[in-house]
């Protein structure tokens, strides 16, 4: 926790994020071939979320960065999500509205 | 000033004279490239945003034209994209420990993979201009004057059929102007398509380019255990790429697949 600037992760750290970001893929592929309804949508973001979080954290090696990098990197990705977030909860409550 | 001569320590040729030492001079430029692929990730984030708004009020034509892409294309290139991550990451692992060939080998199997991804996404895009399916009716290969489709078995007028035959679960009860109109509208999914890949290609060329230039730094022996910040921001930079591929796949190609099949 307290200094980790000097750690590195090893070949058999990346070669099991390379086999969670394969099975990752497979069952994106697989699950969109199956009706989940409302749900096929947010079952394939979640993977997407959690595939791109072992790339920014092992393969970018921001598990092993500084405290500054790290506050920048999630203050970039909050600024993000204001811009999806607003946007979208203003374009999907549209039809909340009485016709 | 005058005990220069006897404090001089050795230090590494590629330490700039405004860092203390190599720790500082790397933490700074990996910050700096950071803040980078930040201003990238906003610039990414509005085309995802604009196009999730216009997938919402565009639904029925954007799964009309999210299954009109190959999904076996796109995820076999979400694989050879996330195989080129871990060569680069490796990389970056030989820079750091000193394996010289290891390195080139390994920059040499990213561009490999790189390359092989632009190849496939160069045969999706081929598809569309054979199909007509390119955004605006002027350029494609079965064009006419009058900006119709003279191949019809995947143009917008069967697109339009797809979506009221029953065998294709479409819906028989729509009327033909509709599926025409939706039709029509698939041409805003393809816009976002080509926008979104068409940006993400080009920055996959200046990956190549950059991993090329790493490359001939590399197999001078530039990089060791005391210097390898350009192996390693240059890896940052094909991660992100590698990120916005994997939100692109399943938004793009992955519109209610169930419906339709592969």
């Amino acid at each position: 926790m307290s200094d980790q600037s000097h750690s590195h992760p090893t070949p058999g750290l990346y070669l099991l994020i390379l086999t969670a970001l394969v099975i990752g893929t497979c069952l994106t592929w697989g699950i969109a071939f199956v009706d989940l309804g409302k749900w096929n949508p947010v079952v394939a973001l979640t993977i997407a979320v959690i595939k791109a979080v072992l790339v920014i954290l092992f393969f970018m090696h921001v598990h092993y960065s500084s405290k500054l990098t790290k506050l920048t990197i999630s203050a970039g990705f909050f600024w993000l999500m204001i811009m999806i977030t607003m946007s979208l909860s203003d374009y999907l409550t549209r039809t909340f509205l009485p016709q | 000033m005058s005990t220069s001569q006897t404090t001089t320590s050795e230090h590494h040729p590629a330490l700039a004279h405004q860092f203390d030492s190599m720790e500082q001079q790397q933490e700074a430029s990996t910050f700096g490239m950071w803040v980078f692929l930040l201003t990238e990730i906003m610039m990414f984030g509005g085309l995802f945003t604009a196009y999730l708004i216009y997938r919402l009020k565009y639904y029925p034509a954007f799964v009309a034209g999210s299954t009109s892409i190959s999904v076996s294309w796109g995820f076999a290139n979400t694989l050879v994209l996330i195989a080129s991550s871990f060569t680069m990451a490796m990389t970056v692992w030989a820079a750091q420990n000193g394996r010289r060939k290891t390195q080139v080998w390994l920059l040499l199997a990213t561009m490999v993979l790189g390359a092989a991804f632009l190849g496939v996404k160069a045969k999706e895009y081929y598809d569309k201009w054979d199909e007509c399916h390119i955004p605006g009716h002027v350029i494609g290969k079965g064009f006419n004057a009058w900006g119709g489709c003279s191949i019809t078995d995947k143009s917008l007028g069967n697109i339009a059929e797809e979506i009221r035959d029953p065998n294709h679960h479409g819906n028989p009860n729509i009327p033909v102007v509709a599926a025409e109109q939706t039709a029509k509208q698939t041409e805003i999914f393809f816009s976002f398509y080509f926008a979104m890949t068409g940006l993400h290609a080009f920055h996959m060329v200046i990956g190549l380019g950059l991993l090329a230039w790493l490359l001939l730094r590399a197999k001078s022996g530039e990089f060791g255990p005391a210097y390898y910040t350009p192996i390693e921001l240059g890896g940052l930079y094909w991660h992100f790429v590698d990120i916005v591929w994997i939100f692109l796949f399943p938004l793009l190609y992955l519109i209610s697949r169930h419906q339709h099949g592969v």
